[in-house]
């Protein structure tokens, strides 16, 4: 049990990194990372609805649809629950801290087009169909993994403002081309199996 | 209505070169960097979100004065992922095998911005004709470039196209092109390459 955790939680982190490794969620990734203050913003929204929609999604994958037969309509229904959910949760920041709301303000709703977020909630569903806590904290450990990642990102490229870089290749380009050398540095977590 | 100066060809170029998706508006990044390991997966990709685009460009646009503009979004997404599992199911039953390739970037055409900013932006400000040639073009220009990125990144790190060996024996092919990495350098250096053409062309001019 422990070892299992112990292996989900470091996959999901660094081995199976959501955007260095699997490309989910390369939208924001490129978008938000211009500066760290935003990133950290952008990675804590995105790890707190990605905890609510792995363990909503799951609970009506078990419950509602799989019961009644029904899973070819996992698509709809779990994008329904995380653009309902990112609805409830930019409801509810704005009237309770609306310090955080004002600084992820523009954020929260892009969350809802953010794949990483549907893609936890398929991937919960193939791979721990029957095990809620795991579901859980790998939901929670992929959008962590997606933030440490969009932070670094957000590090080197304000690093990166100061330097002569030729004018084609200035912001996407330069950004991307740097994404491809970090995960070249994430492929080294690829021995870590457990 | 729209301006008088939307014909059907020039709207299908559009997508294709001057607005195409990936290289100029830079959406959809996720499949187009994860799915283009192969030319073949590049190909079923693009038709795939292709004829998603196509369809829900239609329905919207045949829907755009009943939608209610406050839960507009919403309804987009609700058709938009309605159409996905219509391909994912036809894929999973006639193509079993691209679809297991393409694993679970079929179901994530649903979060393709490609589609729901089409979606936003044309077909719910024009008819059901214009906004089906938009939704062709900008399919068949997502499709291209896709075709590009997985061409380069077959023939490089797999030394294969369409699955025919290229070189023989004696050479080594690059694996890292087709693993991350590659896929974020090639996208990088093609962007870079296009915008640096385009710019010369405009002093060009």
């Amino acid at each position: 049990m422990a070892v299992q955790i112990i292996s989900i939680l470091l996959s999901a982190l660094l081995t199976e990194n959501f955007v260095m490794v699997k490309f989910y969620g390369i939208c924001p990734f490129l978008g938000v990372s211009k500066k760290i203050d935003t990133a950290v913003g952008m990675g804590m929204a995105v790890t707190f609805v990605m905890a609510l929609s792995s363990a909503i999604t799951w609970v009506a994958n078990k419950f509602l649809l799989i019961p009644f037969g029904l899973e070819y309509l996992q698509t709809i229904l779990f994008i329904l629950i995380i653009a309902g959910l990112v609805q409830f949760v930019e409801m509810f920041v704005k009237k309770s801290m609306p310090s955080l709301y004002n600084a992820l303000g523009i954020y929260l709703p892009l969350i809802t087009t953010n794949c990483a977020v549907l893609s936890a909630a398929l991937l919960n569903v193939q791979n721990y169909p029957d095990n809620f806590l795991f579901a859980l904290l790998y939901g929670i450990f992929a959008a962590l993994g997606f933030t440490l990642a969009i932070v670094l990102m957000a590090g080197i490229r304000e690093a990166m403002d100061e330097n002569a870089i030729p004018k084609a290749f200035r912001g996407f380009p330069i950004a991307l081309l740097t994404a491809g050398l970090m995960s070249i540095a994430f492929m080294g977590f690829s021995g870590f199996s457990i | 209505m729209a301006e008088n100066k939307k014909t059907v060809p020039s709207v299908f170029m559009n997508g294709i070169l001057k607005e195409n998706p990936t290289f100029v508006q830079l959406l959809g990044m996720c499949p187009t960097l994860a799915v283009t390991t192969s030319l073949q997966n590049g190909i079923g990709m693009g038709l795939s979100a292709t004829a998603v685009l196509i369809c829900s460009n239609l329905l919207i646009s045949l829907l755009r004065k009943i939608i209610p503009d406050k839960v507009r979004i919403a309804a987009y997404i609700v058709i938009i992922a309605a159409f996905v599992t219509l391909v994912q199911m036809c894929l999973s039953a006639y193509l079993p095998d691209l679809s297991a390739s393409l694993g679970l970037f079929i179901p994530l055409i649903v979060v393709n911005c490609i589609i729901l900013a089409r979606a936003e932006s044309f077909a719910s400000k024009n008819g059901p004709l214009l906004s089906a040639v938009d939704g062709l073009g900008m399919g068949l220009g997502f499709t291209g470039a896709l075709c590009i990125i997985s061409s380069i990144r077959e023939i490089l790190g797999a030394g294969t196209i369409m699955g025919i060996e290229l070189y023989g024996t004696h050479v080594q092919p690059a694996t890292i092109m087709i693993m991350a990495p590659g896929g974020f350098i090639v996208l990088g250096l093609l962007v870079g390459i296009i915008n640096f053409i385009t710019s010369k062309a405009k002093k060009g001019e």
